[in-house]
Formats: C-alpha cells, structure tokens, sequence
C-alpha cells in the first residue's frame, strides 16, 4: 500500500498534476465544492428546507454590496425569502448526486456491453454495436428527455416528485451508456488479441476470468477519462432537464431547478436569482472539464 | 459505389425501423390512446367504439404496419391536448427550427473550422492557447445559461436585440421565413449563437485532436523530409487527413443541432418544433413526441447519408472493391 | 573533400529527470558513391544522427554541439527556409515503415510531381515525365499506369519502392536510409537492397544505412560505423569490422549473431553486454518441483503430437449466401509428427500460416478441420472442457512480442502464479510463493523481480519472465513462436540458450517457430517448411540446409544473409 502510494508520488501523473497551476485549482475548486454540497446542513448559513429559517419579508433582496442588501443574505435572496447561497449549496448536492450516480450506472452499463460485445464479436456485437448506432442517432439530450417523459408518462403522478432524483438518473444513464460501450468495446477488441490474452488462453482460464481480470484492468483508462468528462456532462444535462421543467421539482431543488425559477425574474431586474447559481454551475462543470481535459492528456502516451 | 451507397441504404432503413418501433411502442404502452382522446363523460359503449375506430383492437403486427403506412405518408394522428393533426402542427413549426438550426450550423462550422486548424498548427502560441481556454469553458456552459446571460446583457441591460420570438416572418405559402425581414434577422441573432456556441467549441477541439494525430504521423515526417514547404504540409497533406474522421463526427453534430434546438427554443420561445415537443412531453402528448423522434431519426438518416457520400469522394482508400 | 561531413555531433533530450545525451562525440564522412553502415542494436541513437543531420530531431531533442558540412558548407544552424530548400534537394530521406510513409489521399502522381516541382525548375507535364522515369528507374512496372494510383493499391515492397523514387526524384546528393528492409519480407528484402546498391552506383550518390542488422550491413556497406549506447564504438571498412573487430563490443555483436552455415551448440557468452553474466544453474528434473507428478500416461508412441490434414480458414467476404462467401485458406492440409523430446522447427515468410498452426495445436484457435493427436489422444475428439484442459496444461506457448504478451496491470509474482494457481498445482499459497521464487531464480531473473511490474523490465527480461509462466504448468510440450525475433541479437542469443538448457534439462518437446533459419538451424533438429498455409517440405535439419530438396527451400537458403561478404 504505501510502496505503490510512494510510486504514484514518483510517477509522472503526479508531476504532470503538479506542474500545472490550473489544474491544482480545478481540483481544488471541486474537492471544495463537493465538500460543501455534501456538508450543506453545517455548511450553509440557512437550512433552506426549515420553513422557520425564512420568511416571505426578506424576499428579493440583492447581494450585499448593493442597495438593500443585507450581511446576512450574502448572495441576496428569492422569491421566498430564501438565502441564494443556501439554495446554491443545497442544489449543487443535488446536482452532484444525479451528475454522480448517473455516470456510475451509465459506467456499469457501459462497460459490461462494451466488454461483452468487444470479446464475443459475431452476432452479440453486431446487435449491440446497432442499438448503440441508433442512439448515438439521437442527442443525449433527447434520449434522457424521452426516457424520463416516458417513466413519468407510466409513473402515478403523486409519485413523480418523489421519484423525480432517480428517474432523472436513470434516463441520464441510459442516454450515456452508449459512450462507455463504444470505447470498451473497440480497447477490448485490441485487448483481445494481443499475446497476453492468447497466453491466458493457453494456460486455460475460462472467458469471465480473461475478461474480468485481464482485459478490464487493460482498458479502464480510457474509460476513466471519459467519466471524468461525462461527470461534467451529466451536471449539465441534469441542469439543462431540471430548467426545462421535467428534472427535479422545485421543492427539492438541484441548480438547474433554481436557474429556471429565477429566470422568471430576469426582466424585472432580480438577476441575482438567477445568475449566482448559474456561475457555481459553470464553475463546478469547468473545473471538472479542466480536470478531465488534463487526465486525458496525461494518460495519453503519445503525447508525453 | 452503388454497392457502397446500397449498404448505407439498408443500414438507414435499419435506423428508421428501430426509432418506428420506439415510437410505436411509445403509443402503444405509454398511457391509454383512448382515455386520452375521450373526455371524462363518454360511455364505455362509446370507448369500445373509439377503440375499434382507431384499429386498437387489432394484433400488434398490424398496427405497426399500419402506423408505419400512415407515418410514411406524414400522419401521426391527433394531438391529445390541442386536437388538430400533428402533421398540421409540425409543418407550421418545422421552418423556424430549420432556419435557426442552418444559420447556427453555418456559425459553428465557419468559425469553428479555422480555430481548430489553427490551434492545431501554432498550439504553442498565446492565441492558440486562449482559443483552446475559450474552447473549454465553450464546452463548460449548458446552452441553457448562454442564452439567459444575452438575454440579461443584450435584451435586459442594453436592450438592443428582442429576447423572445421570431420577429416579423414573411409567408411564402408553404414556408415561413424570418430571413427576409430585419427583426426577423435581429431575432435570429441570440438565438442562434446560443445554439452554435456548443458545436463550435466541439469541432475546434475534434478538429485540433485530429489534426495533432495527423500531424505525427510518418507521410507528414516524409512530406518534411522531402523538404516541401509548411504551407503544402499543413494544408494539402495533413488537413485533407484530418477531414476524412472529422467529417462523421461534424455531419452527426449538425445533425443534432435540431434535437439541440429544443433548449434554445424554450430559452428564447422561439415557436419550432423543439418548444413543440418540450410542451408535449410536459402533456404526455404521445403522437407528437413520436412524430417529432420519427422526424428527428428522418434528419439524422439523411445527414449521415450525405456524410458517407463526401465521405467517399475524399477517401480512395473506400473507392476500390475489396 | 568529403560530401557529407559530420564533427563531434551531441544530441540532447531534456525531460524532468535530466537530460539525456541520446548520441556523443559522432564523427564521420561520407564520399560520393559510397554506402557507409551505421549499426546498433535498440537504444544506440543511430536514428538520431539521420535526424539531427536532417534538423528533423523529434521535440524536445536539441544538438548543442556538433557540426554538420555538406560539401565543406556547414548546415546544422541554417535557418528554416533554407534548410528546407536541402531536404529532399540534396539530401533525402528514407523511412522505415513503407505502409506509413505515403499520404493515402494523394495518387503517387500528386505526391512525385509536387516534391519534383518544388526542388527542380520544371513545369507540371516535364515533372511528370520526370516522375514516371523515375518510377520506371526504381523498378516499377507500367509506371504510366501505375502513377496514376493511390498508396494503397501497391504491396509493401512496390510501395518501399515509390518511396524510394520520392526520395531520389530531386536529385539529392545524399541518401539516409533508416532501416529500410526491416518491415519487409526475406525475399522484398533482398530486393530492395540490391535496388539500393544499384542506384547508388548509377547515380553516385552518397548513402547511408541504418539499421541493426549484420546482413543488411554485410550485403551493401562499404564502410561500418558500430554504435553502442550513444557512442561510436567502432568504424571501418565492412570486411575489416565484421571479420576482425578491435573493440570488444563489435566482437561479442557478432559473435551472437547465429550462423548460417554451422550448427553450434551454445552461443558463445558475450561479456561486453549487460545481462550476460547470468550463469545457468542446472536442476536436477528427478527432485525438482518441474518434474514432479508428471501425470501423464506412460510413453506409448515415439510422438508427442501429430497433426492430421489440419485446415484452417478466415473469412475475407462476408455473406448470407454460402456462395458467395470468400475465404483465405491461412493454414491447408498440414501434417506433421513431432517426437518425444525433440525440437521441431516451423519456417516460413510472413503469411505462410506457422503461426496460425501453432495457435491451433494450444487452443486459441478452433481448427476448420483436421486432427491434433497429444500423446495418443485426439484432442479434436475431446468433448469435456476438463478433459481438455487436462492435456491443454501439459502444453504452453511462448509469444513474440515480449511487450504485449505480459499483462502490465499485473505484478510479475502474479503472472507467474496464475496457471499454477487456476490448475491447483500446489498445496498451499506458502508453496505458490516458493514454486514462482525458484521458477524466476531458475529463468535467470532472480527471486526479487517478482515484486515488480512488467513494464520494469527489459524485453529479454520478459522473455524471460514468459518462460517462467510457461513452465509454471509443468508442461511437457512448449512452442515458441518466434521468441527472440523482438529482440537485439545480443539478447537473442541469451534466451536461445536459456531455450536451450531448459529443453535438455527437462526433456522438453518443443515446437520453434521462425522466420530466420540461421536460429532455425542453431537450435531444431528437424525442420518443417511453410508457404501460403502450405507444408513444402519436412526434413532433418542439416539435410534441409546442406540438401534442400524443394525449389522454395532453395530460394529461402540463398535469401540468408551471411556475414563476412559472398
């Protein structure tokens, strides 16, 4: 354990990390923002799901530095009199829930069908490789749209509040799948031929075995890089549904959900409602952009 | 060629029956056809009859073929909320989604194109260096923020372009267009870089990996040791190469700038097919939700197939029969 | 005056940990007409000169010293245009990879006449004369056909040829040739080579090759220049430096370089090259874990393993129609009987099907039709996976590439205990540990190595760690296809006789598959011959070399390099 901690402080990715002031800082930014959404109850001023904590006469006021502000209501607050930094926090671990659990699924997905159809070729590829065409057709937006109209469509409508944080995963990750699949399935394929394979082969190990802890360990950077950039993606996405109006309600609110309830201020000049949670969203989604851009970049051979 | 064209044929028809049979299954197991299109004082006599009506007593293999037939010639049935044909209500949305999508997909490729060649070619220069930060926090914004913050800059605080609507459009009887007006064009304007900003930061990057790739190898190191010059290098040899695996990839993204348009259009209330279909999905408008996948599935089809077609006239490698 | 010049060149690749001097204190001049060698194994820096001549040094590679006169002209700090104006016009390039170096979206035409254009003062239908003239020069038949098609329409060899006539096509003065023939087939080979030479006296032009290989060297230089480490270790005149070396180094290359015309017992131990000093301890196979439990039913026959009109195909058109499908019989109708503790030996080009035959014995490919009989049993016959792998264990391959054929996620110890652990081989993990200590010792890496990971090691090294997970099944049948081919002579002649010892200590039948018959005849007792999945010919294997009965066998015995000149 602590001989391969010393390797990986002696290896190139670490340097590579380290060497980079940017990257230092996205990673920074995203420990910290993790940290806070997760911690929001001892973190945020407010608990913004305590109904005694606000009150409707606070309502609407600005950040603190301009007219009317108040110390208390750093960001200012909403319609509700609820304080915006607050609501940031308690979204963003909303958001970070679905971003999280989604590329998890859509991971697992991915790289069992990416796995099974790299080895097995013949038919079982061919049907997977199509559906996968087929949806790759199609906007991840769009599947995750239709998905998650559809549960809801079977979904009793009482329940859909409820249920509305994992509908969203599970569409999210039905539409991200397909990515994970492809890269799987085309590293499994060089994977599969190459002597180390054919050797456990010789020696007799069963399919799964070779699969599992042969072929897996071998194709799993590429497939690190792509959840780092699709974690980004995911935040996006679930935001992008949550402002549509078909993510999560506004009574449990990811950052999304508090980007489409103050767009409705815009025009009457209450920008704060909006663009605060706007910013943490674009901040969270870079730095984990950078993070990604910079990991894919590393693990890449040919550019060392 | 026609071998070639004819195996794309088929796999196209492929695509088009897998995304029929989704949105038929949509119709037929997502909510009940005909408590949808009943109101609440019909009898159960008069169900039974609707139901009979509309073939739903019929086995499933049938109706699929008739869905097929009838969305073949452009019908999708009535819309459950808003009781007009669907095909009605496409056709009047149709235009301002192909119009916006087209000048963003102008935008995202003439800007977009020569940022990626460039940031391949000088990538140790500062410019290149910004555009590559520009290009990460492009991919960063949801499309969704970009068009609220013009809105707040260039509607709301300047107050120089309209946020919402497509201006004043021209009827040309079987088209409507905003290209022919200036509000039209002042419209159009926010909309469509909100929509382009994401598909251009994309093709900068694809643009650049592929070229960088191209760049390394051997016929480039061959072309430099046979002392041709940079300009020819850089264009006539490794641009050309960069364009064979680009191309897919750009003809899938611009085609799905018009699935991407339903979040521009419902920043923006821009009235196509995209604010369309967000509506019906708020509804549960099943007809329209397949007619709109049906058509989307019809676009991407098409684009791929002009792609394989470019495709092939750049690529030699493709022309030979194997 | 000399034509090329190159003074006390040094070329430097800085990194986080130093820079590393790839090549020092180079000094050599080439004359008009003249082939000069440069030779070394992986790692000299002999790329680099042609590079670093050429100012084409990969980043981050700088020459902070050295100078380099063309014509008495210094050219190693021109500035970009001008250095341009050189490549190609005056001295030109040729690359290794053949398949690689040509732009396959441009006919040969387009790629000809803009290289012609843009060094000659020539107008578009003059360079196009040009061009076909030279294709015509370096051997391409039809050249007013041919000129007109795209890279890939050619074979390997026709195309190592346009990039030949690319390279020469402006007349450039000097040609630097950086491993020419290694992609290419024997028979390409040769024919190349005698390309080369006969431009250069027709033309003459100054050239120098590189390359690691002794018979390349031997076949065209006149001048050797051996290289070691980034060093110069050696020059001189081909005949002088492969007969009678000075330096130690040039001595032990080439006396690990396997001959052709006498069978050796050993390769003599090189002292010069690091890995050499490990001694082989032999065991003894009565007491030794190898041979306990040797399972198997008494011998009953003289062979070990025969095959039966083995067949196999793969399918290059696919189709619903059984008609229509196509398919390339890779490997047809073989038959061959290997004996109880004998070394067979299977030769043939690239595409000849010896590996594929060798895939199919151990189980990774299913035979399209035939029989492998395994010490009396048909294993085609064998229906139970248990069965099979009962058989299975007792044989074990070793691959040619020592890169890939080691998983690198996984710790050498692992590897090793892998097959002795999924086959039960040992009674507790205690012994596991001290069974894969002992293997490791055994193949000459030493206990620790276990600890570590593939990637650590060397590619002899992990040659040899694929023995010792070879042996880990207590086989009694290893078939080693082609395992020294990736690797430099030096260390090729350590794991051959390593091969070797272990072979005879533990009475080991062994399938050895190559490409190169002087290892063929170093270390088989009989030799079967393949061309285009075909058997040609199966015989003794000093009756194969000294009496070839086939045609095939004759041409491939004249294609053998040998050193020391004709």
């Amino acid at each position: 354990m602590i001989d391969s901690l010393r390797r990986f402080f002696a290896g190139d990715l670490w340097w590579s990390f380290r060497s980079s002031p940017i990257v230092v800082l996205a990673a920074m930014t995203t420990v910290s923002m993790v940290f806070a959404s997760v911690f929001a109850n001892f973190v945020a001023p407010y608990d913004i799901f305590d109904l005694t904590q606000f009150n409707l006469m606070d309502g609407l006021k600005p950040p603190f530095w301009m007219e009317r502000g108040e110390i208390g209501f750093l960001l200012g607050t909403d319609d509700q009199g609820r304080d915006v930094l607050s609501t940031i926090l308690y979204g963003s671990r909303v958001s970070l829930t679905v971003g999280f659990f989604s590329v998890i699924f859509a991971m697992l997905i991915g790289i069992f069908v990416g796995l099974v159809a790299g080895y097995s070729g013949g038919w079982i590829d061919a049907v997977l490789m199509r559906i996968a065409d087929v949806q790759l057709s199609f906007p991840a937006i769009l599947i995750a749209l239709l998905v998650d109209g559809i549960i809801s469509g079977l979904l009793p409508d009482q329940a859909q509040g409820e249920l509305a944080i994992y509908v969203l995963i599970a569409a999210i990750s039905l539409s991200f799948w397909v990515q994970y699949a492809r890269t799987v399935r085309s590293s499994t394929m060089v994977e599969r031929t190459k002597e180390y394979v054919q050797a456990a082969q010789v020696i007799g190990l069963p399919k799964p075995l070779i699969l599992f802890r042969h072929i897996l360990p071998n194709v799993m950077g590429p497939v690190l890089v792509i959840a780092t950039i699709q974690l980004a993606l995911a935040i996006i996405t679930e935001a992008t549904l949550s402002f549509l109006g078909v993510g999560v309600p506004p009574t449990s609110p990811s950052l999304g959900t508090l980007i489409r309830v103050g767009n409705d201020y815009l025009f009457s000049g209450e920008w704060w409602i909006t663009v605060f949670p706007g910013l943490a969203l674009v901040i969270l989604v870079l730095a984990v952009n950078i993070l990604g851009d910079w990991l894919r970049d590393a693990l890449n051979p040919k550019l060392r | 060629m026609l071998f070639f064209i004819g195996r794309r044929l088929y796999q196209a028809a492929l695509v088009m029956l897998t995304v029929a049979l989704v949105a038929f299954a949509m119709f037929q197991y997502v909510g009940d056809p005909v408590s949808n299109l009943a109101g609440q004082d019909t009898t159960v006599a008069d169900r039974e009859l609707l139901r009979e009506a509309l073939g739903l007593n019929d086995s499933v293999l049938e109706q699929f073929g008739r869905f097929i037939f009838n969305a073949v010639q452009g019908e999708f049935g009535q819309s459950y909320r808003m009781r007009v044909p669907v095909s009605d209500l496409i056709a009047e949305r149709f235009p301002a989604t192909l119009e916006l999508s087209l000048v963003s997909a102008l935008i995202a490729l003439i800007v977009g194109i020569p940022m990626g060649v460039y940031t391949a070619l000088r990538r140790n220069s500062w410019l290149a260096r910004s555009f590559m930060t520009l290009s990460l926090i492009g991919i960063s914004l949801p499309t969704f923020l970009i068009g609220i913050f013009l809105i707040l800059f260039f509607g709301v605080i300047l107050q120089w372009l309209p946020t919402f609507g497509r201006g004043q459009v021209v009827d040309l009887g079987w088209w409507t267009t905003g290209l022919l007006t200036a509000s039209g064009w002042k419209s159009m304007i926010m909309p469509a870089i909100t929509l382009a900003v994401f598909q251009m930061t994309l093709i900068v990057r694809l643009i650049r990996a592929e070229m960088l790739e191209v760049l390394r190898t051997d016929y480039i190191k061959f072309a430099r040791a046979r002392g041709l010059t940079e300009r020819s290098i850089s264009f006539s040899h490794a641009l050309k190469n960069t364009l064979v695996p680009v191309i897919t990839i750009i003809g899938l993204q611009i085609g799905s700038l018009i699935a991407f348009a339903i979040i521009t259009e419902s920043v923006f209330q821009w009235p196509g097919m995209g604010l369309l279909f967000i509506q019906a999905i708020g509804e549960v408008d099943i007809p329209i939700m397949s007619a709109y996948l049906l058509l989307i599935g019809f676009v991407f089809v098409l684009i791929n197939l002009i792609v394989d077609i470019l495709y092939f006239s750049i690529d030699p490698r493709l022309r030979v029969e194997r | 005056m000399a034509l090329l010049e190159v003074r006390d060149m040094q070329v430097e690749f800085p990194s986080r940990r130093g820079s590393v001097t790839a090549i020092r204190n180079v000094n050599f001049e080439l004359a008009s007409g003249e082939i000069l060698g440069i030779v070394g194994e992986s790692g000299a820096g002999k790329s680099t000169i042609a590079n670093a001549i050429l100012g084409l040094l990969e980043p981050p590679g700088i020459m902070p010293r050295g100078r380099v006169l063309l014509d008495g002209k210094p050219i190693e700090n021109l500035p970009i245009e001008k250095m341009r104006q050189i490549r190609g016009k005056r001295i030109g390039m040729i690359f290794q990879d053949p398949l690689t170096s040509l732009n396959p979206l441009q006919t040969i035409e387009q790629q000809l006449v803009e290289t012609i254009r843009i060094h000659l003062d020539l107008n578009e239908a003059d360079a196009r004369t040009r061009a076909i003239n030279m294709l015509e020069q370096v051997g391409i038949p039809e050249p007013e056909v041919r000129i007109r098609h795209y890279p890939h329409q050619f074979s390997g060899g026709m195309r190592q040829r346009v990039v030949i006539a690319l390279s020469l096509c402006a007349e450039p003065e000097v040609i630097l040739a950086d491993e020419p023939t290694t992609a290419l087939d024997v028979s390409i080979q040769a024919q190349i080579l005698d390309l080369m030479r006969r431009l250069v006296r027709e033309t003459g032009v100054g050239m120098i090759i590189i390359t690691h290989d002794m018979g390349v060297i031997s076949e065209t230089c006149d001048r050797v220049m051996v290289m070691y480490r980034g060093d110069v270790v050696e020059t001189g005149p081909t005949r002088k430096i492969l007969g009678n070396p000075d330096h130690p180094y040039t001595r032990s290359l080439i006396s690990a370089v396997p001959r052709p015309d006498k069978r050796m017992d050993r390769f003599p131990l090189v002292e010069y090259i690091e890995e050499a000093q490990i001694a082989h301890r032999p065991l003894d196979i009565r007491t030794h874990w190898l041979g306990q439990s040797r399972d198997f039913g008494a011998a009953n026959s003289e062979f070990l393993v025969s095959v039966r009109n083995l067949e196999m195909r793969f399918v290059t058109v696919r189709s619903l129609f059984r008609s229509k499908r196509r398919y390339l019989r890779a490997v047809d109708d073989v038959s061959f009987d290997i004996r109880k503790g004998e070394v067979f030996g299977l030769v043939g080009e690239s595409g000849s099907g010896k590996s594929t035959v060798a895939r199919m014995i151990c189980g990774i490919y299913r035979p399209f039709a035939g029989q492998m009989i395994f010490d009396g049993t048909d294993l085609t016959s064998l229906k139970s996976l248990r069965q099979v792998n009962r058989h299975r264990r007792q044989m074990q391959m070793i691959f040619q590439d020592p890169f890939s054929s080691l998983n690198g996620r996984m710790r050498v110890a692992d590897i090793v205990a892998e097959p002795i652990r999924f086959h039960r081989l040992a009674a507790s993990n205690d012994e596991v540990k001290s069974i894969v200590a002992d293997l490791l010792d055994h193949v000459g890496l030493g206990a620790a190595a276990g600890k570590k990971f593939p990637h650590e090691f060397s590619g002899g090294q992990r040659q040899r760690i694929s023995i010792a997970r070879a042996l880990a099944t207590r086989p009694r049948f290893l078939i080693c296809d082609e395992p020294t081919s990736a690797l430099d002579v030096s260390i090729q002649a350590q794991i051959l006789n390593l091969l070797k010892d272990l072979q005879e200590e533990l009475a080991l039948t062994m399938l050895f598959i190559s490409h190169d018959l002087p290892v063929i005849r170093q270390i088989c007792d009989r030799v079967a011959v393949m061309r285009d999945g075909k058997l040609v010919e199966i015989a003794d294997t000093e009756t194969l070399f000294e009496n070839p009965r086939t045609k095939y066998s004759k041409h491939l015995l004249d294609l053998m390099p040998r050193l020391g000149g004709t």
